[in-house]
């Protein structure tokens, strides 16, 4: 019987199976359609990032000091580099700059802080950054107090600002927003009401026409003689509109929560303050984190409509540059150093809120 | 025994401010009173304010003659209609993009997320790109570019390019040719409405059919089919009485024609290319919810692939599809007050913008602005539950 115990060697497999030819018969060209599709899509990124890497880069103009230096039919980046300083800190007076620099600094370290996970004391960290990092951000900015001059808010602007008013409105639609949500899962039928109303009426309009309520109706609220400062109105109209969309998030939390622990907790007789204190609100706060950061996104971005009424925040200040007569033709340019600040921001947030997703996804549904 | 459970019970009676039934009385009324008291503040500082600045309250000013022009308008309007009539004007315009918003966005957003999934590794990418790029940009920055770098920078009317016969596009918009019907274009009006009709009752009896024999016909082709022969046929037998009427150039400005303002355009572009971005995710996630095992049974059944996609896959990706989508649609409706940064004559640009400047009526006007997004608001989620409601599965 003739017999052979030994194995024959693997043979590789085929070439048109593996490696770069594999790699492209099995991605790009498995099937005709498939095949006419990568050439339409080939086709289409080479006509477009082509010219497009040319006018941003290859044959654009980065130095100089104005229009001029412009000499090359690229992109014209002069304009920022020339601008880059109105655009961050607005009309802040260049004296005091160094103020924003500091609190960008400490700000960039408490952020960073708080992502790295091996950072120790992580919660009083973040204690420290909802509650006494405020208040030494308003005194650096705005001064007043221990020495430092007197900036008034009419000044602020720039990225600066759209970064006071995305923080302040994430940092103060939070407890807003949790007070909302109990309230509206609350057995009295007056306080659930309430908080019903309105967080749908909140969230049934737009934010501009929050905005515009904040600047044209705020003023009639309060006394003739009190002066309310711009800013603050439009910080109130935003805090209202996004503790709304802040309640709901946190709702669907506590939704998650098991009704057990509601039970435990009060099997142990603990008053409501303290059971939701204690059990339910830092494991439904753990879950939305995700949603938490997807709201900051979308108030990130929205706070670009205080143009509408006049602040000036990143947008509002390179639109103003742009009409600018010495600056003829810079409204791209302009435009894709904006859209590229924001998307840095937005797409970093939007990246570590899935990373968080996936790390409090233990597996069981 | 019974003294002792006496004693209890007189210990077990709770204080009054431990009794928590009273306790959540006590805060309720509480609650009313601050409320109360808080809008009686206000509303006297209000009336205050109003009587200081010599402001009249109420709705009168709605009657008054407007005496501005808007650039575009659904129901005839000029300078010599009311204030209340601007109203009327600007939701009109709001609906007209939020509609055309909603249609453009679904498809495109469809789209992009099927092509997200697709097996062509090129596809997905772009698709991606797309969807990271267009979501993590402010809208009202995407308005302005398309607005002021894009649409800015077209051909004056002389120079304007035409894109087909008849269609120009200059820095003034988009120019179309108008249809004008003519003697017994009603005729086909009518067959229209009539081949819907026929069209219903024969996707009806084709569920039915299916549903009882399992007999697959194609009634949505059929239907389609049935609407272009039908109205095809009379709009023929009736003399082909519809004629179009081109843009012209006269003097400076095209006259004649259908004019999409660039406003329109601009906003347009924007809020689906942004929206789109979102419900690509919205549909990407609701393919990928359907059960593998699902296309896998109905392969199995010999189903062949189109069909497995509209009968199984699509239906029960609605279901996840549907309530995100809703809140997508009420983000762009809400979104299209951005309007008013590019002068797009919408509600709040129009009504909230000019007209609230011209009179002051600043409670008023900001209400009623109010008060239409959030019936808009509360009819679509309406309108959306019960149809969630209905494609819902049924579990026990």
């Amino acid at each position: 019987m003739l017999h052979n115990d030994q194995k024959l060697p693997d043979l590789p497999a085929p070439i048109s199976s593996t490696g770069p030819i594999g790699w492209l018969r099995e991605n790009l060209f498995d099937s005709w359609v498939n095949s006419v599709m990568t050439v339409i899509a080939v086709y289409f990124i080479a006509t477009t990032i082509g010219p497009l890497l040319n006018w941003a880069f290859f044959s654009a103009d980065f130095l100089g000091d104005s229009k001029d230096s412009c000499t090359s039919d690229g992109a014209c980046w002069v304009f920022v580099t020339v601008r880059i300083n109105q655009f961050i800190y607005g009309f802040y007076p260049e004296a005091e700059i160094w103020r924003i620099n500091i609190l960008f600094g400490m700000f960039a370290l408490l952020i960073a802080a708080l992502v790295i996970e091996r950072t120790p004391h992580r919660g009083w960290i973040a204690l420290f950054t909802l509650t006494i990092f405020p208040i030494i951000a308003f005194y650096l900015l705005y001064g007043d107090a221990f020495g430092l001059e007197k900036v008034e808010t009419h000044k602020w602007g720039g990225l600066m600002l759209t970064l006071v008013l995305a923080v302040v409105g994430i940092v103060a639609a939070l407890p807003f927003g949790i007070l909302l949500a109990l309230g509206r899962r609350s057995h009295m039928p007056v306080a659930r009401s309430f908080c019903t109303i309105f967080i749908e009426v909140w969230r049934g309009v737009p934010l501009i026409s929050v905005l515009f309520m904040a600047s044209v109706m705020f003023p009639l609220f309060i006394p003739e003689e009190m002066s309310f400062d711009k800013l603050l109105r439009a910080l109130i109209g935003i805090v209202m509109f996004q503790s709304a969309y802040m309640a709901e998030v946190i709702r669907g939390g506590l939704q998650a929560i098991p009704k057990g622990q509601y039970e435990a907790g009060e099997a142990m007789g603990l008053s409501y303050w303290k059971l939701m204190g204690l059990i339910i609100l830092p494991q439904a706060l753990k879950i939305v984190i995700p949603g938490i950061v997807n709201t900051f996104i979308a108030l990130f971005k929205d706070t670009s409509l205080v143009l509408i009424i006049g602040l000036f925040d990143v947008l509002a200040t390179v639109q103003a540059a742009i009409t600018d007569p010495a600056w003829p033709r810079v409204s791209t340019e302009g435009y894709v150093f904006v859209a590229f600040v924001f998307w840095v921001f937005c797409f970093s947030m939007s990246r570590y809120s899935q990373s968080i997703e996936r790390k409090l996804n233990t597996g069981h549904r | 025994m019974m003294p002792e459970d006496n004693k209890y019970s007189a210990n077990s009676k709770p204080k009054f401010w431990n009794d928590p039934e009273k306790r959540s009385l006590l805060f309720q009324v509480l609650m009313v009173g601050t409320v109360i008291l808080f809008a009686l503040y206000i509303i006297n500082n209000t009336m205050n304010n109003l009587e200081s600045r010599g402001i009249s309250t109420g709705f009168g000013f709605l009657s008054q003659n407007a005496g501005f022009d808007i650039l575009l308008t659904l129901i005839p309007f000029d300078a010599t209609y009311s204030f209340g009539r601007t109203f009327f004007v600007g939701l009109l315009n709001t609906m007209l993009v939020s509609f055309l918003g909603v249609i453009l966005a679904t498809i495109l957003g469809f789209i992009i997320g099927v092509a997200r999934l697709s097996h062509n590794w090129l596809i997905s990418r772009m698709a991606s790109v797309y969807v990271e790029t267009f979501r993590n940009i402010p809208l009202l920055l995407q308005i302005f570019f398309w607005y002021f770098a894009v649409l800015q920078l077209l051909p004056s009317p002389r120079e304007s390019i035409e894109l087909f016969d008849g269609v120009q596009l200059n820095v003034r918009g988009l120019y179309f040719p108008a249809p004008i019907t003519g003697d017994g274009f009603g005729w086909v009006v009518i067959a229209f409405f009539a081949s819907l009709v026929m069209s219903v009752f024969m996707i009806r009896w084709a569920k039915k059919r299916q549903d009882e024999t399992g007999q697959f016909f194609p009634a949505y082709w059929a239907s389609f089919g049935l609407v272009i022969v039908l109205c095809g046929l009379t709009y023929l037998a009736s003399g082909s009485p519809l004629t179009w009427e081109y843009p012209e150039l006269k003097g400076f400005n095209f006259k004649g024609g259908i004019n999409v303002i660039p406003e329109l355009s601009a906003l347009l572009l924007a809020l689906s290319i942004y929206t789109a971005a979102f419900i690509a995710e919205i549909v990407r996630s609701g393919i990928e919810a359907v059960d593998k095992g699902q296309t896998e049974a109905s392969s199995a059944l010999g189903l062949p692939r189109s069909r497995t996609l509209r009968l199984v896959v699509i239906p029960q990706a609605m279901r996840v599809v549907i309530p995100p989508l809703t809140s997508q649609y009420l983000n762009l409706i809400k979104n299209s007050s951005l309007a008013t940064a590019i002068g797009y004559p919408d509600l709040v640009s129009v009504f909230a913008g000019t007209t609230l400047n011209q009179t002051g009526q600043a409670i008023e006007v900001i209400a009623m602005t109010m008060a239409v997004y959030l019936t808009l608001s509360l009819l679509v989620s309406l309108f959306m539950n019960w149809y969630n409601k209905r494609m819902a599965l049924v579990e026990r």
